[in-house]
Order: structure tokens, then C-alpha cells, then sequence
């Protein structure tokens, strides 16, 4: 698979993105510059973690505009996989590839730790490597991760399984206490209506090998990597 | 033309921000303060000179990019 990792100024988690895919999983990767207006040639696209445009008026609010952003959207209405982590999830919600938005963190802090998150639905491209239920521990490391959404498009979300992931106790209890940043719902990653596009906070690329001390992250990247050598087989065929 | 921009969170969305600042007030002595909130101020220069052209962009600009208005809500002045 050819991954096209997005690179805005400011973005800091790229190469490590690269390091997963490339290093880890053995796939090929592609550094997508933000001024490109092209993605052809890439199986799936990562908006990566980061501080793009020094997350100026709101986080992603600018990145949203680069030139990239008009040729991600492309690919996403084309059914593409697109994954945004912390800032590149921010991006997404900004650039209205999924719904709502991020605040400030309840308590004003940046918060640098491990949480754990419940994968919610197994059956998507990005956990189709977990079980429903499953807990992985993945850290967070973000100031603006406190998901908000309107009432209506909360209950929609919930309804049609778009929250992927929640924070959750370290036996999968998703209480109020386990939430890091106040977010609705203790959401911390959803998907789009068509389940092509995931945003999340945490950050799989930062625990993606066991010399690390965790990999529960890389059951992202090789579920996405799955489903793309699933619909090639179905492709060819 | 100037245009004077307010951005703030819509009522009803928290705002850890005012809150924080609105404990320090209570605890500098300032007992009688409530519903601190903090929002942005932005001034730019339009070359424009018809002021009812000069509201149109200026709405585009907040509803596009300067304000989100899911959580915030935005209003201006123009002078000259």
C-alpha cells in the first residue's frame, strides 16, 4: 500500500506516521506536502498530529484552507480513507469532514499522559483489528481535545455507531472520572456517516511497536492496511 | 474601512477560560464578579468604501474562517 502522509507547517507527528507505516508495517509512504493539489497514487491518506499554522484563531481553523485540504476532500467523497490524529482530527472537524468541534480542555491544561479508549465499533476500516469492546491504551498530548457537538448531532452519532472510540477506565468502564479532557459523550475519536473518514485524540503512532513498551496502537494502522488489501482483492476480481 | 470584529462562545458552551480567570478575580478580592467569558478582538484594514459591500465580506470572513460558528458567534463594527 502507498500511504500519503499530509505534512502542514507545524505538523510534528509526521514522521512518526512515516516510521509506522514504512518502519513497522512495511508499506510505502508517500510525504504529501500541504501545497500539493494531488493525491493520486495514494491508498490512504493521514492528517497528522502537530501545531499546523501554530494552531492560530482555532486548531486547524487555517490548515484547513492549504491546498491539500481541497484534493482530501476529493478523496474522501471517493471513498478514500482518510485518518486525522489530535490536530489532524481537529483539521477534519474544522474542514467539516466529520461533525463538531474541539474546545479548550475542561481543565486548561495540555494533557501529555496514557488514557485508555474503548473501541465502540470493530466493524470499520481503522478497528476492524479489535474487538467490539476491546481497551487499548494509546497516550494523548493535546490543550483543545474536549469534543463538543450539538445535541441532534450527538444523538445521530450515537445512533448510527460513529463514536469509535471513548475514554474509559483501564476495565473498560466509561465514566466521567476517565475522561482527560471533558469531552461530550467521552468521545474520543468518531467516524463519518460512510465510515471512510476517523478523526481521534489519541496518538496509535506513538505505541505502534513493542520496543515502545506498548503497541496497542498499531491494531489501527493494520486494520486500515487489511481493508485495503481486501478491497484490492475485491477490485481486481 | 476599518472593520472592528468581536468573537465569542455562544451561550451556554463552557468556557474553562472565563472560569479560571473568573476564580483568580475571587481570589484578588473581586467577590462580585460572574459569567466571565473570553473572546477574541480582530481589527483589519478593507479597501473597500461602499459600506454595504464592505458588511458582506466581512460576514463571509467570520462565517468562513474567523468564527466558528458552531460554538461561537461574531459581530462588528466598520468605521470610515
Amino acid at each position: 500500500m502507498n500511504i500519503g502522509v499530509v505534512v502542514f507547517p507545524g505538523s510534528n507527528c509526521d514522521h512518526d506516521c512515516r516510521y509506522v507505516f514504512r518502519d513497522v508495517l512495511g508499506q510505502n509512504v508517500t510525504m504529501v506536502w500541504h501545497k500539493e493539489t494531488s493525491l493520486a497514487g495514494v491508498d490512504a491518506v493521514i492528517l497528522p498530529g502537530g501545531f499546523s499554522y501554530g494552531d492560530y484563531l482555532r486548531t486547524g481553523a487555517i490548515a484547513r484552507f492549504s491546498p491539500v485540504m481541497q484534493a482530501v476532500k476529493q478523496f474522501a467523497s471517493e471513498g478514500g480513507l482518510v485518518l486525522g490524529i489530535c490536530n489532524g482530527f481537529q483539521i477534519l472537524l474544522e474542514a467539516g469532514l466529520l461533525p463538531g468541534v474541539m474546545l479548550r480542555n475542561k481543565s486548561l491544561h495540555f494533557i501529555c499522559r496514557e488514557t485508555y479508549v474503548k473501541v465502540e465499533n470493530a466493524a470499520t476500516p481503522f478497528t476492524n483489528d479489535c474487538r467490539s469492546g476491546q481497551v487499548l491504551k494509546i497516550p494523548i498530548a493535546h490543550a483543545d481535545g474536549n469534543y463538543y457537538t450539538d445535541p441532534v448531532t450527538l444523538a445521530g452519532l450515537q445512533a448510527n455507531a460513529q463514536v469509535i472510540f471513548r475514554y474509559c477506565t483501564a476495565d473498560g468502564k466509561v465514566t466521567p472520572e476517565a475522561c482527560p479532557n471533558g469531552s461530550l459523550d467521552n468521545i474520543a475519536g468518531v467516524r463519518n456517516a460512510e465510515s471512510n473518514v476517523l478523526g481521534m485524540m489519541p496518538h496509535p503512532e506513538r505505541c505502534a511497536e513493542a520496543m515502545l513498551g506498548n503497541e496497542d496502537g498499531r491494531a489501527i494502522f493494520q486494520s486500515m492496511i487489511a481493508f485495503l488489501e481486501r478491497k484490492n482483492v475485491a477490485g481486481v476480481r | 474601512m476599518k472593520a472592528k470584529i468581536h468573537v465569542t462562545l455562544k451561550q451556554g458552551i463552557l468556557d474553562p477560560q472565563g472560569k479560571a480567570i473568573e476564580h483568580a478575580l475571587d481570589s484578588l478580592g473581586f467577590k462580585n464578579v460572574s459569567n466571565v467569558r473570553v473572546g477574541k478582538y480582530m481589527e483589519l484594514d478593507l479597501q473597500q468604501t461602499d459600506t454595504a459591500k464592505a458588511e458582506v465580506e466581512v460576514k463571509q470572513m467570520c462565517e468562513k474562517l474567523l468564527a466558528n460558528t458552531i460554538i461561537e458567534e461574531y459581530r462588528y463594527e466598520l468605521q470610515g
